[in-house]
This record gives C-alpha cells, structure tokens and sequence, in this order.
C-alpha cells in the first residue's frame, strides 16, 4: 500500500528541494569546480600569478614515480582495510545474531569505536604500540620482535590497516546483524533439520542470501580506506617510513598543505573523484538494485 | 538571551535571524573607539599563554590600540590559514610562521608589508641592530632589510642524561666534541646498559643537515643558501654529508643509535630516559624541566675535527611574525601593528620570554644583563645555545635557510634518509635521490614564483 502524496503548490515542492540543492552546491559542486579549474593552473600559493597550462599537472602526476608508489600503496591498504574492517564484523555479528545470554549488550558495546575520531584512535594505539612507550609495542620487543613502525614499512603500513580496520568493525557490525535479521529463520532451520552442518548452512544459505549488504559494505569500505583513513595515517606515521604509508589521499595533503603545490595536489583530487563517481557508478549500475534495505 | 528581547513574543524566524546577524555589529560599534588588530599564532601550552600574556600586558599599556592574539593550529596549518584568508580578502594583520616558511612568505609580494617598510610607513622608530646577527639575517634580505619580526628562536643542542653516562662509567662533565667522541660515549652507554637508545635525535633534518651544514661550513644549497636566488639546489650529497650518513648508520648497525622518527617525535626519547644523547632544539628545556627524573646536562652539537673551519655557529629555528596586506586596510592599523611589534622587542619582555619558555635571548644586553646577575652559573647550561649560536661571525654556509618549500625538502630528506635507515639503500644513493627530489621541489617553487 503506497501513500502518494500531491502539492497543489506548483513552487512548494521546489521550495522544499532548496536547501538540499543549496548544500549540494555550495558545499559539493562549488568545491569541486574549483578543484577542476584549480588542477590546470600552476600558481604560487597566494595567488599573484597565475598560469594557465591546461593539463600540464596532470601530465606531471601520471608521470611522477612517486604517485604511482601511492597508487600501489593505496590498493594494498584499501584492500586489506576493506577485508580487515568486513570479515570480523561479519563474525561478530553472526555470533551476536544467535540467542545468546547479554545480546543486546554486546550488540551496543561492539558500535562504541564507530563513535571515536580517526585521529583520536590513532593516538590510542600509538600509545599501545609504540615501540618505547606503548605496552604492546614493549611486549614485542620483550618477546626479541624487532617492532619498530618508525622504521619498518611493512609493519607501520600493518598497523595502519589494523586501526583504520578496527574504527570500522561497528560500522559492518550494524549493517551485518540487521542483513542476517533479515533473513527468514525458516530456511535455516529447514536445511538443520534436513542435516546440513552449521558451515554448510552459513556458506550456502546464510552468505548468499547476505550478499546484497556484502557489496553495499564493500563499496562504503573502500571508499572509507581511500578518504577517510587520512587522521588515521596523519597521526600515527605522516606517511611514512620512507613512503610506506604515502596513500593517494596522504599525497594530496602533502602535496598541498605542505608543499602548497595547488595545481598538481588539485589534479590529484579530480583524479580521486573520477576513481570514487567510478566506484559510485559500479555501486548504483550493478548493486543498489539487489541491495534490500 | 532573545527570550528578553521584545520581539520574543513572537519568535519569527527572520526577526531572530536579524539579531544574531546583527548582534556582532552591535559589538563591533562599542569597540570601534580603538584599533583593532588581528593576530594569529601557532603556539600551545606555556607558550601561548606566556604571548598572549604579552599581547593582554600590550593592550592594557595604553588604549588606542587593541590586539586580538587567536591560536590556528599548528605551523603548517596557520601558513595555510593566512593563505587562505589573504586571497578571500581578509588575511590578518599578523601571522606568526616557521623559519622554513620564510621563503614563501618573502615571495609573497603584495600579500605581506616587509618590517622594515612598515616602520618607514608608519614613521614608527625602530632599530633592527638590537636583534643578534644570527637572527636578524635570517629574516632579512641580503642587503640587511628585515622582513619579519624575530620572536621565538631556538638552536639545536645535545641532551645528555648524566645518570646514563655515570651508569656506564663516563664522566659527564667532558664535552663531547666530536662525532668519534658521540659515537664512543653512545657505544659504551648501550654496551653497559644504562639506557636502551644511546644516541638519537629530533627534527632530523634540521639537526642532521641543516646545522650540521652550518657547523660545519659547508653549504646546504647553492646561492648560499638560496639568500641569493630562487635557483638555488641543494648540497646535501656532498662527501662530508655522505659519510655522516654513513656514520649513523653504522651507529645504528652497533646498536647505538636508534631513529626517533620525523619531526618532533624524537623530543619524547630524551625525557623519558630512553636515549642518553638526543640531539634536539634547545626549546625542548620546558619539558626536560618538567619530566625528566635524572640529572642532565647540555652541550654544544659536535663536529668531525678534520673538517677545516668547524665548529661554526650554530642557526636559529623557530618562527617569526609576518605582517600582512588585505584591501582597505588603514595607516591606523599598520601604526598599531608597528607599536605593539616595538613592545615585543622591549629586553624586558624578552627576558621574560627567555626566562620562561628557554627561547633564546634575541636581542643585545639581555644575555649580558643576566650573566652579570649571576643567572647562568646558578642555571648551567641554559647559556650553551646562545654562546653556541653566536660562536663565530656567520658565513654564507651558516647565515640561515631561504628556500622555497623547505618543509617538504626536508620530508624529502627525512623519507630518503627512513629509507637507507630501514637498509633499502646506501648513504650515497639516498642523499643522491634527496637532492634530486628536494631540486623538483624547488624548481616547482622557482616556476610558481617567477
């Protein structure tokens, strides 16, 4: 049963789209024309001069050695943010998802990281893992590890991961527990009955049937690793060792915050929206409409 | 606070509107009697509340002129802010920006008004000889004019914890003068355990290069230093620089040096104990006073004997204030910004400033005043980084740093130097690719600013 409803007011719905329209352009589409106008300049950081040379940025990002060890970099961590940050959330929300004593408490304790800033997890764990000052980070070298993010690109490109993934558990927890709420018990309990063991009956009925929110968590993942890990990479390692954490959002802030390089760090921005209206448009074209919300 | 107005009664939307929009009109009407003055700093802590001590101290001195002291974030994040501002229209009138900004902001052109012609403007009088010689030509053009305001300047000294020394049999008392002598101390302290980290350090380009460079008489850029022309390119692959490298990482292979990290995350490793010697900014004293549990000394950065001319002075870190330009911006105001810049150099308020915070006595007599009061022999040590700094007459090797976007030089160098660290490469091929990367850079910054 749908309820429509009809304006007599030719303006009034127009009126009420307003807002929305205003804070999509003022803070979505203004921002963006800037950065595209911005990528085919090269100017000083004040503005006082001002070059036109149409895609000379861009020419000299695809050329740069250095972006392309971004990109590298950021397939690997976005990869493995993405599987790190999904594959938990969904165990945990299977065994929260049973008729367990206390559900309803766990259920509210596993959302809490979801609530901490990424730069405030990350100076958590700093102060677990450091190599001098944190408990871990001693524990390991107690135990003869030579743990020293500072210096070792794979392990600081590790603990990266591993807090970035941790801050969005909760997240994929939610979406998890409310996909599998959603599928009738009956199936499940049909194929008990009819023998399957508690694997089977999870691999063939359960994470079929959850594949819509899979891919909707997938696609809201990796856009997560790609733009919102920067507080994350900020303050635990500034990118570094050497460029073990440089991903291509770190390099766009580097680029032009530090280096105040505007052309080329905005060049590198409209690249990042093409690769996310890319991802959007996979999102939309071949998964929204299997998604149930 | 609208529920006692009369328009309460009837709290429309637009008539509440019109009071907020209205209210800072309201206030701006009341304080329009004086010249107001934006001012925006970078500093935390002590620090900020010591400025902005100095800015209330300013205001309540006489009632013509008002200066309004706000914190924007950290250096990067307040040069960005004043850029930002100045191209909507409305940069302050004074921004406080890291010495290796200063480049940037001298080719600012219309976006900044030097010192030196604010004074002239405003026919406030004002002598730029007070200021030491290793201060005042950093922040002055080849020719001498100045054109920012020195406040907060630090140099890099050696921190040694004398337990540790004692610990492993050393006598703290005798000056580490040269590199073989850091290396043998660092060694022997690991060796009998009496700290984890035998030697390490803090800001690493700025310690490891850019004073090493001064100390040693060697450049770090041609066209000295960059003074001379934006197509300057760095040095730092020079033998002498090389074989420094190389001797850190042959100090790390013995265990005897541990890197601390980028930028100032080395600090953490000389008051917690862990590193016996740290080489750091000597403004690092607050937190040594407040946190160290054992004793402690300060010495002057070594050298390697062999090089001829060293040890020169060391140079000066820290920030400086910039005047800037924004339309319809009145003499008043520039008056205002002259004056209460004159306050700042006053010797009592930087002897305060020395005092409190361990930032270096910048202007003549100060030093003197306190020597004579017996200060230094009751306080050891906190005379090191200004005898250090002013040691020798600078050369063009040791007068400073003006080149453009040092703060992503010297990541480059902090990457290049992680990466032979981590074992990936040799001295040579990181300096080599330091060089090559940081001359990118500043042929970016040349070509933007041409």
């Amino acid at each position: 049963m749908r309820r429509r409803s009809i304006f007599r007011n030719k303006l009034l719905p127009y009126a009420l789209l307003a807002p929305q329209l205003a804070i999509t352009i003022v803070f979505f589409f203004w921002p963006a024309g800037q950065a595209i106008y911005g990528s085919l300049l090269i100017e000083d950081p004040f503005g006082l001069r001002t070059t036109f040379v149409w895609f000379e940025n861009f020419q000299t990002v695809f050329a740069d050695r250095l972006y392309l060890d971004a990109v590298r970099v950021t397939i690997v961590f976005s990869g493995l943010v993405t599987f790190f940050a999904m594959a938990p959330a969904l165990l945990l929300a299977y065994m929260a998802d049973a008729s367990i004593r206390g559900a309803r408490g766990y259920r509210t304790l596993i959302v809490w990281p979801y609530a901490i800033a990424p730069a405030v997890a990350a100076v958590l764990f700093l102060f677990i893992f450091h190599p001098s000052i944190g408990q871990v980070g001693q524990g390991l070298r107690e135990l003869g590890l030579r743990w020293d993010y500072r210096l070792n690109g794979n392990q600081a490109l590790f603990l990266t991961i591993f807090v970035s993934a941790w801050k969005q558990v909760s997240y994929n927890f939610l979406f998890f527990l409310a996909g599998l709420q959603s599928i009738p018990k009956t199936i499940v309990e049909a194929a008990a009955i009819d023998g399957a063991p508690a694997g089977r009956r999870f691999w063939l009925i359960v994470f079929p049937l959850l594949s819509p929110t899979t891919f909707f968590l997938l696609i809201v993942n990796i856009i997560y690793a790609f733009f919102d890990t920067f507080g994350v990479i900020h303050a635990l390692t500034q990118g570094g060792p050497g460029r073990a954490t440089t991903t291509l959002m770190y390099k766009v802030y580097r680029d032009g915050v530090i280096n105040l390089d505007l052309g080329g760090s905005s060049a590198q921005s409209v690249i990042l929206m093409l690769a996310v209206i890319v991802l959007t448009v996979v999102q939309f074209r071949y998964i929204e409409r299997r998604v149930h919300y | 606070m609208h529920h006692d107005h009369p328009n309460a009664r009837r709290p429309k939307g637009p008539s509440v509107l019109a009071i907020c929009l209205l209210s800072p009109l309201l206030l701006f009407t009341v304080a329009q009697a004086q010249v107001e003055v934006e001012f925006w700093h970078a500093f935390t802590g002590v620090n900020a509340e010591l400025l902005e001590g100095y800015v209330a101290d300013f205001n309540e001195s006489q009632d013509e002129y008002q200066v309004n002291p706000s914190f924007r974030g950290s250096y990067p994040e307040t040069m960005v802010a004043a850029i930002s501002a100045f191209r909507a229209g409305n940069a302050p009138h004074i921004v406080q920006m890291f010495e290796v900004g200063t480049a940037t902001m001298m080719a600012a052109g219309e976006a900044i008004l030097p010192v030196h012609q604010l004074f002239e403007q405003t026919g406030v009088a004002f002598d730029p000889e007070i200021y030491l010689p290793a201060v005042r030509s950093y922040y002055s053009l080849p020719d001498g004019r100045m054109m920012s305001m020195p406040f907060n300047s630090s140099t890099a000294v050696m921190w040694i914890n004398e337990d540790a020394f004692r610990d492993a049999g050393l006598d703290p008392e005798v000056q580490l003068e040269t590199w073989d002598d850091v290396r043998a101390a660092a060694t022997a302290i690991v060796e009998a355990d009496a700290a984890t980290c035998g030697f390490s350090m803090a800001w690493p380009t700025w310690t490891q290069y850019e004073q090493f460079s001064a100390i040693h008489d060697v450049p770090f850029a041609t066209r000295a230093n960059g003074f001379e022309g934006l197509d300057a390119e760095l040095m730092i692959n020079s033998d002498l620089h090389v074989r420094h490298l190389q001797t850190l990482i042959d100090m790390q292979a013995d265990g005897a040096f541990t890197y601390g990290g980028r930028d100032a995350a080395g600090d953490a490793l000389f008051p917690s104990g862990e590193c016996a010697i740290l080489q750091g900014s000597s403004g690092l004293l607050a937190r040594v006073l407040r946190e160290a549990e054992f004793d402690w000394s300060v010495q002057m950065l070594p050298h390697y004997d062999d090089v001829e001319g060293a040890p020169l002075n060391s140079v000066i870190g820290g920030a400086s204030f910039w005047v800037m330009q924004a339309p319809g911006r009145t003499d008043e105001e520039y008056t205002a910004v002259a004056n209460f810049f004159n306050y700042l150099a006053r010797p009592e308020v930087i002897r305060d400033w020395h005092l409190q915070s361990g930032n270096l006595p910048i202007v003549f007599g100060v030093f003197d005043e306190l020597q004579a009061e017996g200060y230094y022999d009751e306080n050891p040590g906190r005379d090191i980084p200004y005898e250090q700094l002013t040691r020798a007459t600078p050369t063009e090797n040791s007068r400073g740093f003006r080149l453009g976007n040092l703060p992503e030089i010297r990541n480059i160098i902090q990457e290049e130097i992680e990466r032979a660290f981590q074992g990936e490469q040799g001295a040579q091929q990181a300096l080599d690719t330091a060089v090559e990367r940081g001359n990118a850079v500043l042929r970016a910054f040349e070509r933007a600013n041409r």
